[in-house]
């Protein structure tokens, strides 16, 4: 069972970050970094060629 | 035997009226346009391959119940399958969502793709909550006597109730995923009868008002 449990123990309250009167959580802050750190890659990154695009 | 009977039913003008909104290599195109290759149009098909696997995963919860889902291993597999899935479909599909958006994807007669993706993206907000209202635990507890406050104070607490875990559970599995793969579906239908918008520099308008203006 321990090599199937969460490599992250998230046994515990969660981490919050304060900045003014903004609030939020660890987690949802690494969740939406990871999205706009794809959005980025997502544009930069090439896309391979396919065999029959036009 | 003059004129074709079959035009003059309403199916026969139903199907004549699809197939010319339609046609079938539009529905089905092999082929796509040059600017299609980059990775922000992944989005798209990424938000629709996470929707069919929360549907599937979602559909052996409501098979095996509450006791399986909490207390076998294979029920916490597939709880965390169900849960997973929809935090990558809401990604995938915020990230879709600001590609449009810079790319103003409404362009080109596009509005109705626009607005159906954007009633797919509330729809799932509420089918999302109403899930975390019937986990059956102690966090689903919490999420509904603070939410409904805020629904009682909005005048929705009479017919929307959050604390009614059987009424949350049927608009978790029945009204919402209804209501947001019908939406899916014509969004998908609207996307295949317009096309994929292109780059805002190859848009034939955007071409004309340069040589206006120039």
């Amino acid at each position: 069972m321990l090599v199937m449990g969460a490599p992250i123990n998230l046994n515990h309250p969660g981490h919050y970050v304060h900045w003014g009167v903004i609030q939020i959580s660890v987690a949802n802050l690494v969740v939406i970094s990871v999205m706009v750190v794809l959005f980025v890659l997502a544009m930069l990154l090439p896309f391979p060629k396919g065999r029959n695009r036009r | 035997m003059t004129a074709p009977a079959l035009s003059r039913t309403w199916t026969g003008r139903l199907r004549a009226r699809a197939e010319q909104a339609l046609p079938p290599e539009q529905l089905l195109p092999d082929h796509q346009p040059v600017y299609v290759a980059s990775w922000i149009y992944v989005f798209g098909v990424l938000t629709l391959a996470a929707f069919i696997v929360v549907l599937v995963s979602g559909g052996v919860l409501a098979l095996k119940g509450p006791q399986w889902w909490h207390r076998s291993s294979t029920g916490h597999y597939f709880n965390s399958l169900h849960l997973w899935s929809v935090e990558l479909f809401m990604a995938f599909m915020v990230i879709h969502l600001w590609g449009k958006f810079f790319m103003a994807a409404w362009r080109g007669r596009r509005a109705m793709t626009w607005i159906t993706g954007a009633v797919c993206f509330l729809g799932s907000i509420g089918t999302a909550f109403t899930g975390y209202l019937v986990q059956s635990n102690l966090d689903s507890q919490w999420i509904s006597t603070q939410a409904k406050d805020g629904l009682n104070s909005a005048g929705v607490g009479a017919f929307f109730n959050v604390l009614d875990f059987g009424q949350m559970l049927m608009w978790h599995i029945v009204l919402l995923p209804l209501v947001v793969g019908f939406v899916i579906g014509i969004h998908i239908l609207q996307v295949r009868r317009r096309g994929v918008v292109p780059p805002m520099e190859i848009d034939p308008r955007d071409l004309v008002a340069q040589n206006v203006t120039s």
